[in-house]
C-alpha cells in the first residue's frame, strides 16, 4: 500500500510538472537564477580565500647584512635560523648575486648602470631571506633577529636593516583589505541569494496558488494530506534538480570564459580547473540546494490549501 | 441515516446562513433541496462535508457527529459521499480517466480495479469514448457525466449534487438527472439541490424548501413551490 502510494505520487508529480510545461519552465528559470547566486557564492569565497593565502606565502623576512659582514658570520646566522621551529626556509643570497640580479632588473636603465660604475665597488649587502611556517610567527622572528639573544653579540653589529617592519605595515593593510572585500562579498552574495530564494519561493507558491481549486477538490474526495502534498513536493524536487544540472552545465562557459583573466587577476587561481576540481563538491552543493529549495518551498506552500 | 440536530450557520458578520435546521434523511431516499440562491441549500451540504463548521446544533452521519472527526475519519468519510458541484471541479490537467482514477488512487484502490472500474463508470454515464480527452475538451454535460462518474466510482453510500444542472442546457439537465435517478434506483442516497421548477416537479420525490436559511417546507411527494 505504502509502496504503491509512493509510486503514484512520483508518477503524478512528474505528469504535473511535464503537463504545466510553461510555469515548470518559468520556475526552473528562476530557480537557476538562484543556484547560480549560490554557486557564485562558492567560486567568490575559493577565489578570495586562494589570494588571501598566496599574498600570505608572499610574505618572508629580508635580513641584509652590511657590505664588510663575512660571509662565514652570515652563513652561521642562516643556520642557527634555520634552526627554529618556526622557519620553514631561509634562502642566502650573497653580495654577488645580489648585484646580479639588480644589474639584470635595471638592464635597461643606463643611468642606474652607469652610477653603478662610477661607484667602483659593489654597494649591495648579502641577504636572507626567512619564510616562516605561518605568517604570524614573522613577529618573533623579526624579534628574535632585533634582539639577537641567540646569537653572539657580534651578529647584531653586521645587521644592516631587517624590512619586517617597513613591510609589515603594508602586509597589514593588504590582509585588512582582502578581509574586509571578502566579508563585504559575502554579505553582497548572501544578500543576493536571500531575495532569489525568496523569489524561487513565491514563484512555486504561485504555481500552487494556481492548483488551489484542485487542492480542495482533491479534499473533499477524501485524498489524505500526504497524498495530496506529495505529487507538489515531487514537482518542487524535480524543479531543484533539472534547474541545478542546468546551473552547472551553465558554470562550464562562464568559468571557461572567466578562467584566463581570473589566473591574471588573482594571484594563479584559474576559476575553470577550480571548477573542474571540486565538481563533485559543487555539483552536491548545486543539487542539493536545488532540491532542498524546491521541496521546502513546495511543501510550505501547500499547507495553506490543506486546511478545508 | 443523516440527522441535522437544530443547526445554525452565522458566518462572521452577523450574516445568518441557516438557522434551527432540524431534519433527518433515510437510506435510498432521493431528497431535493430547493430555494433561490442565498437561501442557504449550498451552506447547508458544505456543513454535512465539514467544509464549515455549525455555528450551533450538531451534523450526525449514522451514530457520529461529523465535526468531532478526526483527519484520517474523515478523508474516510468523504470517500463514502459522492459530490457533484454546479462547477463541475475537475481536475483540468488530467484526463477523464485520471480524474476518475484520482479518486480511486485517494482510496487506496489497487491498479486492477481502476482499470476494469474507470472505463465501466464512464459506460454507465454514456462517456466510454472519451477516456483520454481533457477537461476543456469536452462540453458542459460531458463535464458534468464526468463529475457523477467520479462521485460514483467508489460506490458511495451518499451522492450529493448541489446545482448539478446550473450551468447545462434542459436537454444535458434532462440528462444529468436522470443519471442521478438511475444511481438512486441502484440504491445510493441522492441529495440534489436545484432552483429549477420543471426538475423537481417532474421528479415527484421528497422536497425540503429553504428560505432565509429557514426550512419552510419539507414533503414527502413535493412540488417546487415558494
Amino acid at each position: 500500500m505504502f509502496w504503491i502510494n509512493v509510486k503514484r505520487i512520483i508518477r503524478t508529480g512528474f505528469f504535473n510538472f511535464w503537463r504545466n510545461g510553461t510555469v515548470s519552465l518559468a520556475s526552473v528559470l528562476i530557480m537557476v537564477v538562484t543556484l547560480t547566486v549560490v554557486g557564485s557564492l562558492l567560486f567568490s569565497g575559493a577565489i578570495l580565500n586562494t589570494s588571501l593565502n598566496e599574498l600570505r606565502n608572499k610574505v618572508d623576512v629580508n635580513v641584509t647584512f652590511i657590505t664588510t659582514a663575512p660571509e662565514e658570520d652570515i652563513l652561521n646566522i642562516k643556520n642557527s635560523l634555520e634552526s627554529l621551529p618556526e622557519v620553514s626556509q631561509v634562502v642566502y643570497t650573497s653580495r654577488e648575486e645580489a648585484l646580479e640580479a639588480f644589474k639584470n632588473r635595471h638592464q635597461n636603465d643606463q643611468s642606474i648602470l652607469a652610477a653603478l660604475d662610477e661607484l667602483g665597488e659593489n654597494p649591495l649587502g648579502a641577504t636572507l631571506a626567512v619564510k616562516a611556517k605561518d605568517p604570524s610567527q614573522y613577529q618573533s622572528i623579526a624579534e628574535f633577529l632585533e634582539g639577537g639573544s641567540a646569537l653572539s653579540p657580534s651578529v647584531t653589529s653586521i645587521v644592516d636593516r631587517i624590512n619586517y617592519f617597513q613591510n609589515k605595515t603594508a602586509i597589514d593593510k593588504l590582509t585588512s583589505i582582502i578581509d574586509s572585500a571578502n566579508r563585504l562579498g559575502l554579505a553582497v552574495a548572501l544578500f543576493f541569494a536571500v531575495i532569489s530564494i525568496i523569489i524561487a519561493f513565491n514563484t512555486v507558491r504561485l504555481t500552487i496558488y494556481i492548483a488551489r481549486d484542485e487542492i480542495s477538490v482533491m479534499r473533499l474526495v477524501g485524498a489524505s494530506t500526504s497524498y495530496i502534498q506529495g505529487p507538489f513536493v515531487v514537482v518542487g524536487v524535480i524543479y531543484g534538480l533539472v534547474a541545478g544540472l542546468l546551473t552547472l552545465l551553465l558554470f562550464l562557459p562562464i568559468t571557461y570564459w572567466l578562467g584566463k583573466a581570473t589566473q591574471n587577476f588573482f594571484i594563479g587561481l584559474n576559476i575553470f580547473s577550480y571548477y573542474l576540481h571540486n565538481f563533485l563538491q559543487i555539483f552536491l552543493i548545486i543539487i542539493g540546494a536545488g532540491i532542498i529549495l524546491g521541496a521546502v518551498s513546495s511543501a510550505l506552500a501547500i499547507r495553506k490549501y490543506l486546511k478545508v | 441515516m443523516i440527522f441535522f440536530d437544530r443547526v445554525t450557520k452565522i458566518y462572521p458578520e452577523n450574516s445568518v446562513a441557516v438557522e434551527d435546521a432540524t431534519f433527518s434523511i433515510e437510506p435510498k431516499e432521493f431528497v431535493s433541496i430547493v430555494g433561490q440562491s442565498g437561501a442557504g441549500k449550498t451552506t447547508l451540504l458544505k456543513l454535512f462535508l465539514a467544509e464549515e463548521h455549525p455555528t450551533e446544533g450538531r451534523v450526525f452521519y449514522e451514530s457520529t457527529d461529523i465535526h468531532q472527526l478526526g483527519k484520517s475519519e474523515m478523508n474516510a468519510f468523504r470517500r463514502k459521499v459522492g459530490m457533484v458541484f454546479q462547477d463541475f471541479r475537475l481536475l483540468a490537467n488530467k484526463t477523464v480517466y485520471e480524474n476518475i482514477a484520482f479518486t480511486m488512487e485517494a482510496s487506496g484502490k489497487s491498479e486492477e480495479e481502476i482499470q476494469s472500474d474507470v472505463p465501466h463508470v464512464l459506460e454507465l454515464v454514456d462517456l466510454g469514448d472519451k477516456l483520454w480527452s481533457f477537461p476543456h475538451e469536452l462540453s458542459g454535460g460531458e463535464k458534468q457525466r464526468v463529475a457523477i462518474a467520479r462521485a460514483l466510482v467508489n460506490q458511495p453510500d451518499i451522492i450529493i449534487a448541489d446545482e448539478p444542472t446550473g450551468n447545462l442546457d434542459p436537454v444535458n439537465a434532462d440528462d444529468v438527472i436522470q443519471i442521478l435517478k438511475k444511481i438512486n434506483d441502484f440504491g445510493t442516497t441522492v441529495i440534489l439541490t436545484t432552483h429549477n421548477k420543471g426538475i423537481i416537479d417532474g421528479l415527484g420525490k421528497r422536497v425540503i424548501a429553504m428560505e432565509n436559511g429557514r426550512i419552510i417546507r419539507d414533503d414527502k411527494q413535493g412540488k417546487y413551490f415558494i
